[in-house]
């Protein structure tokens, strides 16, 4: 069961040196963040209810992760990737994003670990699923693409593409077609440490920082330490990726990602800053990798901080949760995933003639054996 | 007549008062120059970008992701190698989404030899292209095809790419875009930007209308009845020349500018092949897994038994680049002489 997953690895939650939580910006906006910052105690200031849901959220999410493996493992599907250990960062990112379709709300630029993003949105665990074990009834891709892949045209989140940090050059249209309408929408597109060293990266930040014609974008890094097997040290030269952003006179954050209340708070005041002053941050959060790189990295637990068992001890500790409230809470989705999958089983596959499908808009002819 | 770069410009700016065109972005696209080539100079929505290949392409997919309209250009096609892997999102988006997504974007870029560029300005991309499943392709030959095909690509639900030939761009047409003054002059001063200081500047533009040349239709420009040339682009004039001078040789040869790639009009070639029996695919870009290759397979395959001699595609040389010198460029790239040539052998065969 997930939640003694989580138990079993209680000894190696040793926090990570690097999670160090460093926000770049102006003496007087320090000051005022003073007020509220963490005076010690849980580091739980935020309303209750809001705390609670976050738990809710983040446990579905790794519930729904954990599936996606068995799944995977129980050999039901070709591939998984995921977002297991990106909770604390991922919820909070989904609940404050302003969700809609068109350029009067937010924008999504996704990458493969972005399921607490989706869970946070309201994305059911079935569809996950559909997608993982590629169903007909797939909504996203019809069974096209890999897990964790997604496709929400009613949220704005566009489809995840496999290729490294092309969604940040993409990113940048949205979040210019959002400036033009005066409104207070923006644009925010995630990615990895390692793909930072693409030439998109820099591409986005170039086109985002140009003066006068600033792009309202939330620019985010889920710094795991890992590009597959190459450890951060081993590609990077400057100390935090977010540093690159004050060459462009870029607002930058580094927060810890493995803080659910952390993340809330600054995710917060950086999409607030965003959405008033039409302008991009450039956020680094530091995050585990809880199960390794995907399907292809044996998917056995690693030893990392895992942000979700931290949070929940907290909770209880605090006592605005109980054990027994807690167990409910990994029973009840873990129940709505075991049903998922057996639905989902039943679902047919894609059919050969949907290759075909969606080659052009309206389905007109793609075939050159019919042109 | 307008030439193609005043017939691009004059397409755009319809575009912008008529199809909600909000973007017309590139490289120098925006004042004071308006496009190396001019096709963007005047209009209200052209805007210069950073100079960043994948940045334009992204920008156009994304501002096309949020359901708005842009043209985004590749200064040269030369450069667009880099935006591949991007060309291949912007093709697979609507597909990959299951329908969910689609994506109402153009990109037009200036390809082919002609106009002495050597390696760096005179490479083709009309195979590459059609290898970009997705994308509808498009290049026109004349003035008012290019009119019409932009308003074309502009309405389209698609990503749109539209390959100008360089050679083609102050080449002028024989037939007047619907709204078009017919006085040169005339046009020219209402239009072109003045030479020196631009700032205060403002286009008087005619009164263009909506004339839409649909995708996937081709045009006979020579017809014929003892040789088929399928051909599109700069080739396109190339090839009415050797038709005309092999008319006067006695040879009736006929002449289709294809002027879609992708779709392509697959029903005027077969008509056409099926009459003359005889068939030559022309093309600029390097003949070894040549565009030209497909319809000539596709050729053998439906009209085996109406052909009265091999299909021949007459390309590119197959090699890195395209020299400087007239001797090499001419060397390398289908001339007058060679599609003659070529034509008279298949001609001449005898089954
Ligand atoms: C352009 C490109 N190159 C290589 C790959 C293969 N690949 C997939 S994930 C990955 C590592 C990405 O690391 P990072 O950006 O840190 O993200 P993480 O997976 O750690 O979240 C690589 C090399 C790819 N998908 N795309
Ligand atoms: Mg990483």
């Amino acid at each position: 069961m997930a939640r003694m997953n989580i138990a079993r690895n209680k000894s190696t939650k040793k926090p990570l040196a690097r999670n160090k939580s460093a926000v770049q910006k102006s003496e007087n906006q320090k000051a005022a963040d003073g007020k509220k910052a963490r005076a010690g105690g849980w580091g739980l200031e935020l309303p209750k209810e809001l705390l609670l849901e976050m738990h809710r959220l983040m446990v579905k999410s790794r519930v729904l992760e954990e599936r996606l493996i068995k799944i995977y493992k129980a050999g039901e599907a070709y591939f998984w990737i995921g977002g297991p250990g990106e909770e604390a960062f991922g919820v909070p990112l989904g609940l404050l994003t302003k969700k809609g379709q068109g350029p009067e709300y937010d924008y999504l630029h996704l990458h493969y670990r972005c399921s607490p993003t989706m869970v946070a949105l309201g994305m059911p665990m079935i569809d996950a699923i559909r997608l993982i074990m590629n169903r007909a009834t797939d909504r996203c891709t019809g069974g096209r693409n890999f897990a964790n892949h997604y496709c929400f045209p009613e949220w704005n989140v566009v489809p995840v593409s496999s290729p490294i940090e092309v969604q940040y050059t993409i990113a940048i249209g949205t979040a210019w077609a959002q400036r033009r309408r005066n409104g207070d929408s923006i644009t925010i597109v995630s990615g990895g440490d390692a793909g930072t060293a693409e030439g998109d990266f820099a591409s986005c930040l170039v086109w985002a920082s140009r003066k006068g014609s600033e792009l309202p974008m939330l620019i985010t890094v889920q710094n795991n330490g890992w590009g597959i097997s190459t450890p951060f040290q081993g590609q990077h030269g400057e100390t935090h990726v977010a540093d690159r952003g004050k060459a462009f006179n870029l607002k930058t954050m580094v927060i810890n990602g493995n803080d659910p209340v952390e993340s809330y708070v600054k995710i917060q005041e950086a999409m607030e800053y965003i959405r008033r002053e039409r302008k991009p941050i450039l956020m680094e959060t530091m995050v585990s990798r809880l199960y390794g790189h995907s399907s292809a990295d044996g998917l056995n637990r690693r030893p990392e901080e895992d942000c979700l068992e931290l949070f929940e001890q907290k909770l209880i500790k605090s006592g605005l949760l109980t054990d027994s409230k807690a167990k409910a809470i990994w029973d009840e989705y873990e129940k709505e995933a075991r049903e998922a999958q057996e639905q989902v089983r039943q679902e047919p596959p894609p059919s050969e003639e949907s290759i075909w499908d969606h080659m052009f808009v309206d389905n007109e002819n793609g075939d050159w054996r019919k042109f | 007549m307008a030439n193609m770069a005043q017939a691009i410009r004059m397409a755009l700016h319809y575009c912008e008062d008529h199809y909600a065109l909000q973007d017309v972005f590139g490289e120098d696209v925006g004042a004071p120059l308006g496009g190396v080539f001019t096709a963007t100079q005047g209009l209200k929505t052209a805007w210069n970008s950073p100079l960043d290949e994948r940045g334009i392409v992204g920008m156009a997919i994304g501002i096309g992701l949020a359901g708005d309209r842009c043209v985004a250009e590749i200064q040269f096609v030369d450069y667009i190698f880099n935006t591949i892997d991007l060309l291949k999102i912007a093709g697979n988006t609507h597909w990959v989404s299951n329908g969910n997504y689609s994506l109402p974007i153009v990109l037009m870029t200036p390809v082919g030899a002609g106009i002495r560029g050597s390696i760096y300005h005179s490479h083709s991309f009309d195979a590459w292209a059609t290898r970009l499943p997705g994308w509808k392709v498009v290049m026109p030959s004349n003035p008012l095809d290019a009119y019409g095909l932009m308003l074309a690509a502009v309405k389209d639900p698609n990503p749109v790419l539209f390959l100008k030939s360089k050679a083609l761009m102050r080449v002028r047409g024989d037939e007047l875009i619907p709204g078009e003054p017919e006085d040169e002059k005339t046009l020219k001063k209402m239009i072109d930007a003045p030479i020196g200081d631009r700032t205060g500047w403002n286009p008087q533009w005619p009164d263009v209308e909506e004339y839409v040349v649909p995708i996937g239709k081709a045009k006979v420009t020579r017809p014929g009845r003892c040789l088929s040339i399928i051909t599109y682009g700069r080739n396109v004039l190339m090839c009415n020349q050797a038709a005309d001078e092999l008319h006067h040789e006695g040879f009736n040869v006929e002449v289709i500018d294809l002027r879609s790639l992708m779709p392509y009009d697959w029903e005027t070639i077969r008509e056409s092949v099926h009459r003359t029996g005889r068939v030559l695919f022309v093309n600029e870009d390097t003949e070894v897994t040549n565009f030209g290759e497909h319809l000539a397979y596709r050729v053998t395959q439906e009209l085996f038994y109406d052909l009265l001699s091999r299909p021949r595609v007459l390309a590119g040389k197959n090699l890195p680049g395209i020299g400087l010198h007239p001797n090499l460029e001419e060397a390398t790239v289908p001339q007058v002489r060679h599609i003659k040539e070529a034509a008279l052998e298949i001609i001449n065969e005898v089954p």
